[in-house]
């Protein structure tokens, strides 16, 4: 109480109780798994200690008289635009520790979101708009490779598509829940995605951590992924899913593998991952497998051959600064999907200096890989899916006009179940119930609930894209699909409206 | 009849149903004033959150079909609603003998000792939902007739 290290002086919320309200419940001591709210013998009531707030506002919104507010500490350096805040609670910390910092969730540096610098375009007067609410507005999307050409055959039944079309995902909403894999979030978070993609029409991803034998159920909705550390792949995971995905970057830490600790991994996830319970889950930054496009496709083929092609293969980079080239050969080894995940991409741990200093915006990327596919005539050999950091149906799209066919969401559906960004998902302690696998606070996410919230989500977003749509006289999601012109740029220089591919609002 | 079921699974120990509980059987129907002025008076929930390690339950009457607490009661403070179903306590007769707490197979019926009675569920009474179900933030309670 007297000496504490210089770190943990500089706290950065305050817990402002009104005694007045406050009547000794408990509930933000039960609440609190960081142990910030606790019962005080001494003066026998609720007290709290800030240096222990993460400010996950668990506590004031459970509170039953609405008596706590959690504050940013007023308290502050003297000023000094060089040396924030920030940088020298990293330089305590270091001190303290002597090891990389770790962050939660994507990067909350403040680099330009061009998202916010994107305005769409509205039909006005020669073509009229279309209101969703009584003509047609279609969101179905498929991904996967489509032919160059369509042939079409006579017969005595009518026309009949001649040219065999290779495995598909049918989406019912341009969006699936992305990566996150059991373990990083608990077995009732994942049971949520794949109840709530099952009802939406739309697809989850298992991430890296294999699949629980209890969701196999949901396999048509669900892509299975295969990472560095190959956990929980086996021959019926292959097969149990709508598709495939070889990840081999992630955007909130380009170039690092992942790490799973051993805290984190209980009986089932040691059976869903394959690994001991209770050792950490390493994955390797590359796959070892892997050092060229050729070696890629060696890949490739060997998941579609395993699964005999009967389920598309998509490929997640991290949108670097030559993810163009990247993707180009990434479709020419056969990928049928290839993501593009941008550095505002979530995770449950990340080094702090990779995640806010590796990679670039997923916006500059995908509008270069999307001219790149283009301009080398191959851009129907894949689907663009982008990822990273996108926050409503407006993003979602200025992503399809900017050349995505799909978008994936994971950090949005995960506020949407409750998470505040606190960003401690590291520590497994996740007071809402997400990043977590400790039983008494796992059950914080209760599936039904869950799956209710992250449904009406997508669906809220699918009734907004449909009025924009209509707003800008298009009645399909198939027709905006790489159509820049109805994007204009604001607040952008020359550079960027070209690398992005659109004109300035005026033009 | 429609019952309270708790959920264990997903109880998650934060005694919210026990205040909601506290709140709908106050005169005040006022949070603060039911737990700092009519507590003193012998308000108290009629249910209950245990614990033990991480599994946690919320209980209360179940209302049982034919309840053993109605059996054991000596002074006819417990009886059965034939046309509810519901298991009824009337306070003015209990004579806080605790043969009903005794004989209660789930430990659903607890000791006042403010008031030397006994207290448990009612349903609420007169709402449509019990106060415990609606307030619950993770859906662990449930009204409904299985």
């Amino acid at each position: 109480m007297l000496f504490k290290p210089i770190s943990q002086n500089f706290n950065d919320f305050v817990i402002d109780r009104d005694k007045e309200r406050c009547i000794n419940c408990e509930v933000c001591v039960r609440q609190c798994s960081y142990e910030a709210h606790f019962w005080d013998d001494a003066r026998q009531c609720v007290n709290h200690d800030n240096t222990k707030c993460v400010g996950c506002h668990r506590c004031e919104a459970l509170c039953p008289t609405g008596c706590l507010t959690i504050k940013k500490n007023p308290a502050d350096f003297r000023d000094n635009a060089l040396w924030t805040p920030t940088y020298m609670k990293y330089l305590y910390k270091q001190g303290d520790t002597g090891g990389i910092l770790l962050s939660g969730m994507g990067s909350p540096s403040a680099k330009p979101i061009y998202w916010d610098n994107l305005q769409l375009d509205a039909s006005q007067v020669t073509n009229p708009s279309i209101d969703p609410l009584r003509e047609p507005m279609e969101l179905r999307t498929y991904l996967g490779s489509k032919p160059d050409k369509v042939e079409i055959e006579q017969t005595p039944d009518g026309p009949k598509l001649k040219t065999k079309i290779g495995p598909q995902i049918k989406l019912e909403y341009p969006m699936m829940f992305s990566a996150m894999s059991f373990g990083s979030i608990n077995f009732n978070l994942h049971k949520a995605m794949a109840m709530a993609a099952t009802e939406l029409g739309i697809v989850y991803n298992t991430g890296e951590g294999g699949l629980h034998p209890t969701l196999y159920k949901y396999g048509a909705n669900t892509i299975v992924q295969v990472a560095s550390g190959r956990f929980g792949v086996h021959k019926d995971y292959l097969n149990a899913g709508a598709a495939i995905e070889i990840k081999v970057g992630q955007g909130a830490k380009p170039g690092i593998g992942g790490h799973l600790p051993g805290e984190k991994i209980d009986e089932e996830v040691s059976k869903t991952r394959m690994v001991p319970v209770g050792s950490d889950a390493i994955s390797p930054a590359p796959h070892h497998d892997i050092y060229s496009i050729e070696d890629l496709l060696q890949l490739i083929y060997a998941l579609k051959e395993a699964t005999e092609y009967r389920v598309p293969v998509s490929v997640k980079i991290a949108a670097v600064h030559n993810a163009a080239a990247i993707a180009s050969g990434i479709v020419r080894a056969g990928a049928d999907i290839v993501v593009i995940d941008g550095f505002r991409g979530g995770t449950g741990a990340a080094p702090t200096m990779i995640r806010d200093n590796v990679g670039i915006p997923v916006e500059l990327a995908l509008a270069q890989v999307d001219n790149r596919l283009r301009d080398e005539g191959i851009r129907n050999w894949a689907s663009l899916v982008v990822a990273g950091g996108t926050r409503c149906s407006a993003d979602v799209i200025k992503a399809i006009a900017l050349g995505a066919d799909a978008v994936y969401i994971a950090t949005a559906a995960l506020v949407a179940v409750g998470c505040t960004l606190c960003g401690r998902c590291y520590t497994g302690k996740c007071p809402w119930g997400i990043a977590t696998n400790e039983a008494r606070l796992k059950k914080r996410q209760n599936p039904e609930i869950a799956a209710k919230r992250l449904t009406n989500l997508v669906k809220a977003w699918g009734h907004e894209i449909q009025e924009m749509l209509g707003g800008m006289g298009l009645n399909s999601i198939e027709s905006l699909r790489g159509n820049r012109d109805k994007l204009r740029g604001i607040g952008l220089n020359e550079v960027e409206l070209d690398i992005l591919g659109v004109k300035h609002a005026g033009r | 009849m429609r019952r309270v079921y708790p959920n264990k699974d997903f109880c998650i120990g934060c005694h919210i149903c026990e205040l909601a509980c506290l709140t709908a059987h106050s005169e005040s129907k006022d949070l603060i004033i039911a737990v700092r002025e009519e507590q003193a008076s012998g308000l108290r929930p009629c249910k209950a959150v245990y614990e033990k390690g991480p599994v946690c339950v919320s209980l209360s009457c179940r209302h049982c079909e034919n309840p053993s607490c109605v059996t054991a009661c000596i002074s006819g403070a417990l009886y059965k609603d034939e046309e509810t179903g519901r298991t009824m306590y009337d306070e003015r007769q209990c004579v806080g003998c605790w043969s009903c707490l005794m004989a209660c197979p789930f430990g659903a019926i607890r000791r006042n000792q403010a008031k030397g009675k006994i207290i448990k569920c009612d349903l609420c009474e007169g709402r449509d939902k019990p106060a415990c179900v609606e307030a619950c933030p993770n859906a662990a309670l449930s009204y409904e007739d299985r």
